[in-house]
Parts: C-alpha cells; sequence; structure tokens
C-alpha cells in the first residue's frame, strides 16, 4: 500500500498539466481512460459487453465489485489493471490497448477519493459561470486558468498584425495597405471596435464564414458517386453567405435548413435552404440497387446532422450501439426517420435529373419579378373596372364571344398521314400519324424509332363552307417543353382538279419570338421557323390568314402539311395538334372547353363572371390591357427560363425506416422505428402528428438541448483562436476531449444562446477579448508549461485556408473579382485532371472572363476530383461532413505556388501593379509590394535580397526577350502596353518570390 | 532575433516528442526534415514485426476481371452452358444489372489450360502470365462487401463502404514511412483499354483522416507527369533556382524575426519541390531503357499505355517508392465477353509478365509484392442476348494473384463452388489481403491505428487475417 502510494504521489508529481489540483474528477481525469481502454467491452454497447461488467455506470461497476470506493485492495478493477499476469491483465493484450502508470496512479486516486462518478460533461446543459459581461468575461476565464498555473499571458499584437489577423479571420482577404495604415493611426479609443465592426459589416464576412460551413453540410457542385457529374446547387450556397451576412439567428439558420420545405408559406429563400437535405452523394451508376443507396443515402443524413449540430459521432451506432457514449443503434435509425420524408430516388436516371427543384432567379430578377406582378395585377383590376363600368359593356362583350364560338369550327381530319419524300425524314416507315375523332392528330413512333423530323399531313373536308383562315392548335404532352415548327402548306383539294395551293397573306400567332419567326412558317425553308415555348395555358395557337378567301363546295376539302423538326436541341414534335376554320374576317383566337359552355348562357354567376372578366382580357383585339399583360407575362417567362435550378427537400410519404442489423440492408428483420431525439437526451413530445424535420430543428435548437450551442461556439473558438476549447470538433462525446476550459466553452454557450443564437454578436465578443489580440510569439515559460497553446496566453499562428491563399493572391495583385454569390467559377486547372472521369466524358473549360479571378470559395467543387490546388492546401472532398481542416506544410504546396498559373499570373499582374504604382525607384517598389503584401516595409536584409535577385532576372529577361514574353503570356491577363517587356518578366519574379514567402500563406 | 530559450524550448519539445518515438538519435536537422517526400521514417515503432518486403505494387484490373474466364476454370460451367442458373445459387443474394431478370449459365469463353511446371490452370489468353505461373499464387476465394464499381474500389482501397479513410497505400506509408529522397511514397498510375473505362475518383488514393501528406499522387499520361512539376514558360531551370533560393533566403530572415518552426519546414519543402522538379522528368524519360526490355514490356514508354505503366513501375520501385497502384480501367464486361476479355488480355498480359521478369532480373522481386486484384469479380450468369453476351458484377467469390517476396509461386489458395459463385474453401475477405500486405511489410495490422471521431481506426477495421499458408 505504501509502495502504492509512493508511487502515486511519484506519478502525479511527474504529471504536471492538466492535472492541476489533487483532486481527481471523473469527466476530465477517468472518463477518458475508461472510454477509450474499457467502455468497447464494458460500456455502452450491450451486444459487446463482457462479464455484465459496465464501467459507464457507476451502481453496475459497485455492484459488479469492480469499484469499491475507498478500498484499493477490495477493487477488483485495481487488482486486475495491476496483474502481472498478462492472461488476467486489463486491458487484454489482444485489444492493443494497455495503460500507462500515469493512468493505473489516477484510477487508483480515484477509488481512494470515493469513485464519484459525473455525467458526460457535454450532456449537462450548460450553465453561466458568474464572470464580467462581454469581452471582458472571456478574457477572466482565461485569465483565471494561466493563473492557476502561475503563467503570465504575453502582450498585444501591434495594430498592423491586427488589421492582418482581423482582415483574414473576419473577412479572409488581407487589409488594404490604406486600412492598416488608418488603423494604426486611429487614436480613438475605441479604434479596435471600428475595424471589427467594419470588417463584420463586409459582404465578405458571409464569404468566410461560409467557407467553414460548407465543409460541415459538405456543399459541392457534384454528386459524388461514380461519373460524379454536376448537380446545381450554388443558390444554397449563396444563401450560407447570405445569411451570414444578414446575421440569421443560428436557430432559424438551422430551421431554414433542415425544413425550410415544410415552413407553412415557406418562401424562395427558405426553399432554397432546405436544398441542405440534398447535398449528400448521389449515384446513378447502372446496376445499383435502389434499396441499398436509399440506405446509404439515410445513413449519410443522420450522420451529417448529428456531426453538424451535436458533434456526436451517431455513425458508429450504424451497425451496434454506440462502444463508448450512451447512443443506442435504434437512435441513429429514429434520427434517420425524420429525414424519411424527403422525395429521392435510389438511383437516379440520366445525367441531370436529380430530383425535386425550384427555379432561383438572381436578386434582380426577382425583383422585376414582383414589380411584374404587381402591373399586371394593376392592369387585371383596370380591365375589370373597364368591363364592369356599363352593363352594356359586359353584355356587348358576352356577344361577341358568343360570335367568336361560333365562327371557329374545327377541321375533322378525313385523312391523316406522314409524308416521307424528305430524305430527312428518318424511319419515316416507322410511325404513323393518329387522329382521334375530336379532331386531334399525333405521332405514334414505332418502338425503336424516335425521328427529329416529321411532315404531318392532315385532309378535312370543309362541307361547303367559306373559308377564310386557319388555326392550328399545339397541346403539349406533360414532359414536352418547346417545340420547332419549320413550314405550313395549305391546299385546297376538289374531286378532279389538281390540288391548289392557297396564298397565305398573314401568319399570327398568340406569341412570337421578338425576332419574328412568324414568316418563316411560310417562306417554303424548312429550316426556318416558329419556335416557342408553351404559354401559361399549355396550348399554343398560330393563325394563318389567306390572301383570298376559299369558296368551298360540297366535297372539297382542306390538305395542312405541318413539318416538325428537332433542330436546335428543341423536343417538340410529339404535339398534339388540331386545325379549326372560319370565315371570320376579325381575328380572335377561340375560347377553350369549359368557359365556351359558360358564357353561351344568359345571367352570370359570380364564378362565370370571372371567366368572363378573364376572357375580357384575354380576348379582345385592340385591347391595351391584354397587349400589355402579355409582354409583361413574356418578360415574366423569359427571366424565369433563365433562372438557375437548385435542388431542393420535397416532403412525400415517409419511408419506412428499420434498424439495420449490422447496418445490413438488405435484411428486413430490424424494428421499424418512428423519428425521435437520441433516447438518452430530453424526448420531443409526441402528438398524433409523426415527428418531422422541424421537430427536430426545433429540438437541436432548444435552449436545453446541452450540444448545440456548445458544438458551434467551440468551432468559432477555432477560427479564432486556432484551437477548440475541446480540440476534437467533430466528438464532444466520451472519446472526445474533453475541454480545456469548460466554464469558457459554457460561458459562451450560454452567452450565444441568451443573445438569441446572434452569430455576429458571439464573433465580436470573441475577436475584442484582450486574449484574440495577444501577439503569437510565445514566451519561453509559455512555450514549456504549455506548448500546444491550450490555455490561449498567446495567439496561435495559423496557415490559411486553401481559399484565402487564393483570394489573398488575387487581392494583392488586384485582380480580384469581389462579386458575392453566382454560378462557381472554373480557374484554371491542370489539363487532363478529370481523365479518370467517365459518363460522360468531360472537358474542363476554364473561365474566360472575369469570373476567372473570383475568390476561392466560389471554386467548381468537383468531389471525386477537387481542384488540385486547392487539395494540396487541405480543403476537403466535401463527400462527408469535415468539421476542422489539416494544416499541412508539403512540397506539392509549394509546386502550387511556384508553377499554379493563377499564381503565375497573380505576380505578373503584381508586377504590373508595382511598376504602376507611384514608387520611383527598384527599392521603394520594393516597399510597395511589401506594403501590399504583408501589410510593412521590407526589412533592410530583405530589401537587399530581392533588390540582387531583381538584378539578376532583368540582366537574364533583357537578353532572352522570347522568354520574357512567354512569362508574360501566363494567363488571361493582358499587361499594359507601355510597360517593357523585361521589366515586367524580372517583376514578375519577385513577385512570385513575394506570393510564394511563408509569411504569405500565414496568419499571425 | 527571438529569444535563444525558445528556441532551445522548441528543439527539446520536438526531441522529446521524437524520443518518445524511438527516434531519439536523430538530429535536430532530421527533426525538420521535410514532411512528405524524402527518406523519412514512419510512426512510432514500425515496422513491428519482420519485414520481409520493402515495397508493393498493387495492379487493379479496375473493372471486375471476370475470374472464370481468366484463373477459375469451370468445367461444370461449360458443361451447363444455357441452363437456368439453379435458384439455390442466387436467391437472397445481391446483384446488380440482372436485377429481376432470368439468370442463365454462361460457360467460359475461351479454353483454359495449364502452364508452368506446377501446372497452373488458366486462360489461354494469359500466355505471358502462363510463363510466369511458377512464380504466381492464385487465389480463386476472393469476397468483397460491394457491388458497384465506385463503392467496390472504395472497399478495395479503404476496407470501408463510407469515403473519408484513407487508402492501403496512405496507411502504409504512415506507417514506414518513405524510401525515397525527391519522389512521394505513394504513386498512382492509370491507363485504359479493353472495355468501357468506368471512372476512378482520386478518393481512391486519398489519405481520408490521415495528414494530407500521405495521400498517393497521380502521375499523369499526358501533360505534366506531376500537376505542377513543370516551370511556368519562360522560366528555365536557372531562374527557377534562383527563384527557388530567393524564397529560402526570405524565408530565412522571416524565421530570424518571427519563432515559428513551420518556417523552416517550409524552406525544405521548397528545395524538395525545386529536387521533384528535376528528378520526375528523368523519372519519365524512358530513353535510358534499352531495346530488349522496351520490346520485353512492348512500350517505348511514356505512352500512357499499362505496358507504359508497368515500365514506370519499375523505374519507380527501383527509386524507393514505397506503394505502387496501377489501375487498368478496361475490365467491365456486362457485354460482349468473349471479344471483350481477348481485347483486354492483350492490354495487360505481356506487360505483366515482363514487370515481374524485369523485378527478377533486377534482383529487385524478393522484397516487392506484386498484386493483381480486381475490385470484384464477374457472375457465372450471362447477361444480355447470347450473341453478345457479357457477365455482371459479382462479390462472392473471384480471383486474384500475388508474387514477390515470401509468396509461394507456382501455388494456389482457395477456391469457389462448381460454378464460381461462392468462394467456399479458405475464403478471403478484402481484410484478409490487407492483413496480408501489412504484414509482409513488417506491420501487424491491429496495431496501425489512427484516432478520428474518437475511434482507434485500422485499415483493416475489425477484422483481418494474414495468409500465413500462402507464404514461405
Amino acid at each position: 500500500m505504501k509502495s502504492l502510494q509512493r508511487a502515486l504521489a511519484l506519478a502525479l508529481f511527474a504529471f504536471g498539466f492538466p492535472l492541476g489540483a489533487d483532486e481527481i474528477r471523473f469527466n476530465r481525469d477517468i472518463r477518458p481512460i475508461f472510454s477509450d481502454n474499457c467502455f468497447a467491452c464494458h460500456g455502452p454497447d450491450g451486444n459487446a459487453r463482457q462479464a455484465d461488467l459496465r464501467l459507464d455506470r457507476r451502481e453496475v461497476a459497485l455492484a459488479r465489485g469492480a469499484i469499491v470506493p475507498g478500498d484499493l485492495s477490495a477493487s477488483k478493477l485495481i487488482e486486475r489493471i495491476g496483474n502481472p499476469n498478462e492472461v488476467l491483465r486489463m486491458p487484454p493484450v489482444y485489444s492493443g490497448k494497455s495503460l500507462t502508470n500515469d493512468q493505473k496512479s489516477l484510477l487508483a486516486k480515484w477509488i481512494e477519493q470515493g469513485a464519484e462518478y459525473e455525467s458526460h460533461w457535454a450532456y449537462i446543459p450548460p450553465s453561466r459561470p458568474a464572470v464580467p459581461e462581454g469581452p471582458a468575461g472571456i478574457d477572466y476565464l482565461v485569465g483565471r486558468l494561466l493563473s492557476e498555473r502561475g503563467l503570465e499571458p504575453v502582450g498585444e499584437a501591434d495594430r498592423r498584425t491586427l488589421a492582418r489577423r482581423l482582415g483574414f479571420d473576419l473577412t479572409g482577404l488581407p487589409p488594404t495597405p490604406e486600412a492598416v495604415e488608418a488603423f494604426e493611426t486611429d487614436t480613438r479609443s475605441d479604434a479596435l471596435e471600428h475595424l471589427v465592426d467594419r470588417m463584420i459589416d463586409s459582404a465578405h464576412f458571409g464569404e468566410r464564414m461560409a467557407v467553414h460551413w460548407l465543409d460541415l453540410v459538405r456543399y459541392a457542385d457534384t454528386v459524388g458517386f461514380h461519373g460524379d457529374v454536376a448537380v446545381n446547387v450554388y443558390p444554397y450556397r449563396d444563401y450560407v453567405i447570405r445569411s451570414f451576412n444578414e446575421n440569421k439567428p443560428f436557430d432559424e439558420f438551422t430551421r431554414e435548413q433542415l425544413g425550410g420545405d415544410l415552413i407553412e408559406g415557406a418562401s424562395l429563400e427558405q426553399l432554397v435552404a432546405s436544398a441542405y437535405n440534398r447535398l449528400g452523394r448521389m449515384t446513378n451508376e447502372g446496376g445499383s440497387q435502389a434499396k441499398e443507396y436509399l440506405a446509404k443515402y439515410a445513413a449519410d443524413r443522420a450522420r451529417t446532422a448529428s456531426t453538424v449540430w451535436l458533434a456526436s459521432t451517431m455513425g458508429c451506432a450504424e451497425c451496434h450501439d454506440h462502444k463508448f457514449d450512451p447512443f443506442l443503434a435504434s437512435d441513429f435509425y429514429s434520427m434517420q426517420a425524420f429525414f424519411a420524408d424527403i422525395e429521392e430516388e435510389g438511383v437516379f436516371a440520366g445525367y441531370g435529373d436529380w430530383g425535386s427543384k425550384i427555379l432561383v432567379p438572381s436578386a434582380e430578377s426577382e425583383a422585376r419579378i414582383a414589380d411584374i406582378d404587381a402591373l399586371v395585377e394593376d392592369l387585371t383590376e383596370r380591365g375589370r373596372d373597364l368591363l364592369r363600368a356599363t352593363p352594356e359593356n359586359l353584355a356587348g362583350f358576352a356577344t361577341e364571344l358568343r360570335d367568336s364560338l361560333d365562327r371557329w369550327q374545327v377541321l375533322v381530319p378525313a385523312e391523316a398521314s406522314n409524308d416521307c419524300s424528305d430524305p430527312d425524314i428518318v424511319d419515316c416507315e416507322k410511325f404513323e400519324i393518329l387522329s382521334d375523332g375530336d379532331g386531334f392528330v399525333s405521332p405514334e413512333f414505332g418502338r425503336d424509332s424516335k425521328p427529329s423530323k416529321l411532315a404531318q399531313v392532315v385532309k378535312g373536308d370543309l362541307g361547303g363552307r367559306l373559308v377564310r383562315s386557319v388555326l392550328i392548335e399545339m397541346f403539349p404532352p406533360q414532359d414536352c417543353e418547346d417545340f420547332f415548327l419549320g413550314e405550313v402548306e395549305i391546299r385546297w383539294l376538289r374531286p378532279g382538279e389538281p390540288a391548289r395551293r392557297v396564298t397565305i397573306d398573314t401568319v399570327i400567332a398568340d406569341w412570337d419570338d421578338p425576332s419574328g419567326q412568324l414568316q418563316g412558317l411560310v417562306d417554303g425553308n424548312h429550316h426556318t421557323g416558329w419556335t416557342g415555348n408553351p404559354h401559361e395555358e399549355g396550348i399554343r395557337r398560330a393563325v394563318f390568314v389567306f390572301e383570298a378567301p376559299i369558296e368551298a363546295r360540297e366535297g372539297d376539302k382542306l390538305e395542312v402539311t405541318t413539318v416538325y423538326d428537332q433542330i436546335f436541341g428543341l423536343h417538340g414534335i410529339s404535339y398534339r395538334q388540331r386545325l379549326s376554320v372560319t370565315d371570320a374576317e376579325t381575328i380572335e383566337f377561340p375560347i377553350d372547353g369549359p368557359a365556351a359552355e359558360l358564357i353561351g348562357k344568359d345571367g352570370w354567376s359570380a364564378d362565370q363572371l370571372a371567366v368572363i372578366e378573364r376572357l375580357f382580357l384575354h380576348m379582345t383585339s385592340g385591347n391595351t390591357f391584354w397587349q400589355e399583360i402579355r409582354s409583361l407575362k413574356r418578360e415574366r417567362k423569359r427571366i424565369l427560363d433563365h433562372a438557375d435550378e437548385t435542388l431542393v427537400s420535397k416532403s412525400v410519404a415517409p419511408r419506412t425506416i428499420r434498424v439495420l442489423p449490422r447496418g445490413n440492408w438488405m435484411d428486413d428483420s430490424g424494428e421499424v422505428v418512428e423519428p425521435q431525439a437520441p433516447s438518452f437526451l430530453t424526448q420531443i413530445p409526441k402528438t398524433e402528428q409523426r415527428l418531422d424535420r422541424l421537430d427536430l430543428a426545433d429540438w437541436i435548437v432548444d435552449d436545453r438541448n446541452p450540444l448545440t450551442a456548445r458544438v458551434f461556439v467551440n468551432r468559432l473558438w477555432r477560427l479564432f483562436f486556432g484551437v477548440g476549447i475541446s480540440k476534437i470538433l467533430d466528438d464532444l462525446g466520451s472519446q472526445g476531449d474533453p475541454p480545456v476550459n469548460p466554464d469558457l466553452l459554457d460561458w459562451l454557450a450560454v452567452e450565444f444562446m441568451e443573445s438569441g443564437w446572434d452569430v455576429k454578436h458571439i464573433v465580436r465578443t470573441m475577436v475584442l477579448t484582450a486574449t484574440y489580440r495577444r501577439s503569437s510569439t510565445p514566451s519561453p515559460e509559455l512555450l514549456e508549461a504549455d506548448p500546444d497553446n491550450r490555455l490561449h496566453g498567446r495567439q496561435n499562428a495559423s496557415r490559411l485556408d486553401a481559399e484565402f491563399i487564393r483570394d489573398n493572391a488575387l487581392a494583392v495583385s488586384g485582380l480580384l473579382n469581389t462579386k458575392i454569390g453566382g454560378p462557381s467559377s472554373k480557374p484554371y486547372q491542370p489539363a487532363g485532371h478529370y481523365k479518370e472521369l467517365n459518363f460522360p466524358k468531360r472537358e474542363y473549360q476554364s473561365d474566360v472572363d472575369g469570373k476567372q479571378y473570383r475568390r476561392g470559395l466560389y471554386t467548381h467543387w468537383q468531389r471525386t476530383f477537387l481542384h488540385p490546388s486547392m487539395k494540396a492546401f487541405d480543403a476537403p472532398s466535401r463527400e462527408e461532413c469535415a468539421a476542422d481542416r489539416a494544416q499541412s506544410n508539403t512540397p506539392l504546396q509549394s509546386l502550387v505556388l511556384l508553377n499554379d498559373p493563377s499564381y503565375v499570373e497573380a505576380a505578373k499582374a503584381f508586377a504590373a501593379r508595382i511598376l504602376e504604382s507611384d514608387a520611383t525607384d527598384d527599392a521603394k517598389r520594393i516597399d510597395y509590394a511589401y506594403r501590399r503584401a504583408f501589410s510593412r516595409r521590407a526589412t533592410q536584409a530583405e530589401r537587399e535580397v530581392l533588390l540582387g535577385f531583381l538584378g539578376g532576372q532583368r540582366a537574364y529577361y533583357s537578353s532572352a526577350s522570347t522568354e520574357a514574353r512567354k512569362l508574360l503570356s501566363t494567363g488571361l491577363y493582358s499587361v499594359p502596353t507601355e510597360l517593357e517587356d523585361a521589366e515586367m518578366a524580372a517583376w514578375t519574379s519577385v513577385s512570385r518570390a513575394i506570393l510564394n514567402k511563408h509569411e504569405f500563406v500565414m496568419k499571425y | 532575433m527571438p529569444d535563444p530559450r525558445v528556441n532551445r524550448a522548441i528543439g527539446r519539445r520536438a526531441f522529446l516528442g521524437q524520443a518518445s518515438m524511438g527516434l531519439g538519435s536523430l538530429g535536430l536537422a532530421q527533426l525538420f526534415r521535410p514532411d512528405l517526400f524524402g527518406a523519412e521514417p514512419g510512426v512510432m515503432g514500425y515496422p513491428n514485426r519482420q519485414a520481409k518486403i520493402k515495397r508493393v505494387i498493387f495492379l487493379c484490373m479496375a473493372g471486375g476481371p471476370a475470374h472464370l474466364e481468366l484463373f477459375d476454370y469451370k468445367p461444370e460451367l461449360a458443361k451447363r452452358d444455357g441452363e437456368p442458373m439453379p435458384e439455390s445459387f442466387t436467391k437472397n443474394q445481391q446483384i446488380a444489372q440482372l436485377q429481376g431478370q432470368e439468370l442463365r449459365v454462361l460457360g467460359p469463353q475461351h479454353p483454359f489450360r495449364r502452364f508452368g511446371d506446377s501446372g497452373q490452370h488458366m486462360v489461354e489468353l494469359l500466355p505471358h502470365i502462363g510463363g510466369i505461373a511458377d512464380d504466381i499464387c492464385i487465389v480463386r476465394s476472393m469476397t468483397t462487401e460491394q457491388i458497384n464499381h465506385d463503392t467496390a474500389h472504395t472497399f478495395m482501397n479503404t476496407g470501408f463502404r463510407i469515403p473519408g479513410r484513407p487508402s492501403m497505400g496512405s496507411w502504409i506509408t504512415y506507417g514506414l514511412g518513405s524510401m525515397s529522397e525527391d519522389l512521394p511514397g505513394f504513386v498512382v498510375l492509370t491507363s485504359v483499354g479493353g472495355a468501357q473505362d468506368q471512372p476512378i475518383a482520386s478518393r481512391q488514393w486519398a489519405a481520408g483522416f490521415l495528414p494530407s501528406k500521405y495521400q498517393g499522387v497521380k502521375f499523369n499520361s499526358t501533360g505534366d507527369p506531376v500537376n505542377y512539376v513543370r516551370n511556368p514558360d519562360g522560366v528555365d531551370r536557372r531562374t527557377q533556382g534562383a527563384l527557388i533560393e530567393t524564397i529560402g533566403k526570405l524565408n530565412g530572415i522571416q524565421r530570424s524575426m518571427v519563432d515559428d518552426p513551420e518556417i523552416d519546414t517550409r524552406i525544405a519543402q521548397y528545395e524538395l519541390a525545386f529536387r521533384m522538379q528535376m528528378s520526375v522528368p528523368e523519372l519519365v524519360d524512358f530513353s535510358s531503357e534499352p531495346q530488349h526490355v522496351r520490346e520485353m514490356y512492348g512500350t517505348d514508354g511514356g505512352d500512357g499505355s499499362y505496358a507504359s505503366n508497368c515500365l514506370l513501375a519499375r523505374r519507380l520501385a527501383e527509386r524507393g517508392v514505397r506503394f505502387i497502384h496501377l489501375y487498368h480501367r478496361g475490365w467491365d464486361h456486362h457485354e460482349r465477353i468473349k471479344s471483350g476479355i481477348e481485347t483486354s488480355c492483350k492490354y495487360v498480359d505481356q506487360a505483366t509478365a515482363a514487370l515481374i521478369t524485369d523485378l527478377k532480373q533486377r534482383g529487385l522481386f524478393e522484397d516487392t509484392l506484386v498484386v493483381f486484384c480486381g475490385e470484384f469479380g464477374r457472375t457465372p450468369m450471362s447477361q444480355g442476348d447470347r450473341s453478345t453476351a457479357g457477365r455482371d458484377h459479382h462479390i462472392k467469390g473471384f480471383s486474384m494473384w500475388m508474387a514477390g517476396g515470401p509468396v509461394k509461386g507456382g501455388t494456389s489458395y482457395g477456391s469457389t463452388d462448381e460454378l464460381g459463385y461462392d468462394a467456399v474453401e479458405d475464403v478471403v475477405h478484402v481484410h484478409d489481403l490487407h492483413a496480408t500486405i501489412l504484414d509482409l511489410l513488417g506491420i501487424d495490422h491491429t496495431t496501425l491505428t489512427y484516432r478520428f471521431q474518437g475511434r482507434d481506426f485500422r485499415l483493416t477495421d475489425v477484422g483481418g487475417r494474414v495468409l500465413k499458408s500462402v507464404l514461405v
């Protein structure tokens, strides 16, 4: 016993940080040992449990005699961990685990002290420690821990360093030299607040924050499986940027993403947010089984949501109960069940259709659409007013309608066939033209034939009528979006006489392209003609007015040939077509179906009146209301046609979710589960209705949820202080890292929730602390006592994220395109980078306009072949949720900064900027460059190195003009003509040196 | 200037950190060694058993080669050609493109014969590989868990179906470090030919949750051999050298002003990058290869073919690359397998055998493991019309072979049932293959772990059995 105590004392002496005080705390000291070494067999997973012993439950550990509080010799645990016999010793050799002497001593000491357990810290709701308000609270808590260890923090960083730190942290961009200077000379006591406010209110704040969030939700521009084809969800990315910029409360942000589509009267914004649920990988690989992939998607969603909001590794419970945390396998599947209502395919068809989507107009378009809608409403109202102004107006119009109705007669086809004389019509013999009794004709294609061109001939009996015009109506099938009618020919047939070609005087249609295509219908050329989209009622009409009326006799027929084509990528030859004729001199479009029945009667009900009013607005020739409305509606449609799509969530009848034994999707023997929160956490009250994604969101952002706020502020802390308070950002569970400063984490979490989940508030509070402002240069004492800087006696220097390294080069060189949002961009990329892709094969086309210089976060994110520069600097593939990024330092990074055309071009543009600045000699130019790149002047030593290098480069390129030309031809940027090649090339070399300097990729 | 005590402290910290990993004898200079390439030790204590090989060349026959057309001779299959596949085999089994279709047996499309003194049974279409029959051990009882290309490759490479786990090449360079001064420890080469080329994601050679320096580096057959390894236009080697020297000097000055040990690493990385810029062009310059070697492989090199990649693999092996992963994307014979398999065999047969022979001639065979394996096999059942018959994906039993190091040449291991459907004898799981590869490299697969999301992950998950009986 004595020797054990002595060993213990020694061990504690040697242990040092984090074990400062004598008292052993379960969560801090013991749980990590148990979790890592014992829980796998003596923990939450019932199936794997050995000897009925649970060390995660005190009552079981005591009942089984493993632990006898205060009595080491009676505690079997102590005996087993110290047993010299390998066979009896715990943990067993085959587990690959073993306890260090320090750990054994801790366990012994803990049992001696009474073996008190604590609930896992992350599952106890955070409580606010009594400390000063605002940033001072953070400084107090950080300072308390430092002084407990007898450590002094370092002093404040200089203003230049601070301005750069804030620039990169809050906007992902370097501050301009002017901004740095202004801050350096700002004597106001709240100069820092001013700078911070300006940066937080900058539109680049949202871009910076989005980079982190997009890693979490695994946002990408491609589907990730197999052919990894493109999918359009960038409106979601822009939603994230906008949300951070507008400081959307985090609880609302959460609700919109998980269940935006379920919110009553969901706005476009909320629907776009619901794309969150559609960001996972999807397949279209032939031979995939839908059931298998639906299981994969479901697991992916549960894994992702639990990591994003709860920093919980629920994915570990896919095959069995969690080994370390109290999640049951059924919890994992109950989490999946929340998402079971999302419409999707297990295996999607084709290359472009990834399920439920909406059109998302740009902000400008949206504003114009709102204007149009208001104008249309106004015109409609004014039209109605006119109609109602006098009873005569109404009666007169109704009479007109009746007349108009009577004067169009459907030409019922006596014969319908296809004309195979045109050699372009392939497989003509394989299809036929069908006609029904109501005047409709449509082509019917053979099994293996899908011709791209069709000439349809319809003959109808004129019944001895006078005919002045022919009407062609096109009724599209549901999935058809457009058509191309190339030619219309009309002949008048009389038995025993040659057919007479009817000359068309005028073609009138309910819509024409602004360029005017109608005339192409009657010009004898099949390749010119009328193209169009069906209008909102789905029918398209064109009237052909004859030069002279036909005075038909009994037995006369009219033959109408219509040539449809699929050129220009248009679909439309599967239209149903109907012909009508009239003797009317004024051309009107006829009224379709039900309306016709209504207006024929006297005395109108409110419903009928509404129809008449609508028709009034639509039908009267010379009706300026209708003309204006029509042109507005066309504009509206054009805007929407050009809007981009985004995937959204659409709720349908939920799929059945079962617990899959061992995660096996083919095994249907598991119990069916309903949506519910993890069983050991507060449950969501059940109602009649099945719980849905909004219930999940509400539960996540409930003030009583112990995880959400902690998870988010811990990650923010990592962004601004280099390492999380709990350093494992995606696991606050038992295997995670107990927070080094639990009071600080709790204080931040409570502050965040009580501020109304105010993201900007909590960011501002963090960066306005003395802790944030500290220099990143450590004191020897701090380095010795706290080498990893977990106590924040200093700031952490860190390497910039991949996107911001690119942004930095673009900003410093002056190339940066500061546009926010929009479709992803394609920077230069090595040829053949997508060579291993197939279905379809594809060529990468880098942007050839201003998009080339867009910020890194807009880079086209190809999941299976991420842009190599991004990948080299540790950007994740976004196949899975990524809470943290590594900060590696590799030769591939050197190759990127040295040779990637984006960086060579940036150096070139930077050189031009330097040469065009008002710096007058080489030394001053180097200073100018340094101020732009590093917000400081070059030191004497640096200047000398660069001047020497410049001299050599100048000499070389002066005598190698072809080489200079070649270097200056890298990238799209063209050098101002007044700049000399050799000089430009030499300064490009100097700029390359600057952009490759370690300092350039660092935040200090 | 930083406080000298700070530098001392960093030195001591780094030293102690490394010392506890058993590398106490290394000096400070080595501690600031480059991060990725450059002969570098792996993690603490590896190899932790006797290593029998130094490197692996993994010839991935991507697309799923039909074991029943190559290495697994089934007379019964020929006998029942065209008959319905007995339901006892297929009931409740996973199936890919044949979902919901009538299942009929398809006999082998080409004759098999015995090769070598050992009399190994192989299809006649592989005369060159037949010529090394006595050097290889054919495993006829492989199984895997994923039936589609993308996920099956992921499983074959990482042991998991979820992305984000490290590829075996990454695990190995993580464990053992690199042996090359100026090349990556893990190199990937790709080629196509013989059937539709299924895509291969870069995930297949990703480092996953391991530090990114362990990711495989893909060499391109066209354009720059390695991304960004070529100088910008208008910049010659001397100019680039002067630039790198300048960057080094500037970083050196920075180091004297700021206490940031990463600067030392950065300086070293630039030197390494420059060395790599010189060594890679030399590596892919095949002009030094004598005519008889070119003839043996059937290529002059540099044409992006599988043969060229085999030759490059040997050059990489000579230069100390630890894990060389070839993908030949050309085995997905859903239809017309009779002609397809013949074409695919022509693409790989000669060069594969040449690689083995070449390794032997250069004394590299004894410490190199060569693996020839697809992500899965193909069904005994036919797919499509009889005239254009192919075979569908199959995961319950397929074939691969290994050679080199202590692998028993001229032997076979395991077998499938009489129709080649299920592996029935000495069944080999992907984890077993991984365990065996690691074992040969001197790594106990149960101990090489990395903590991710709270769990100690290994390449072999919770499985893995070393195939001792295929080894001497």
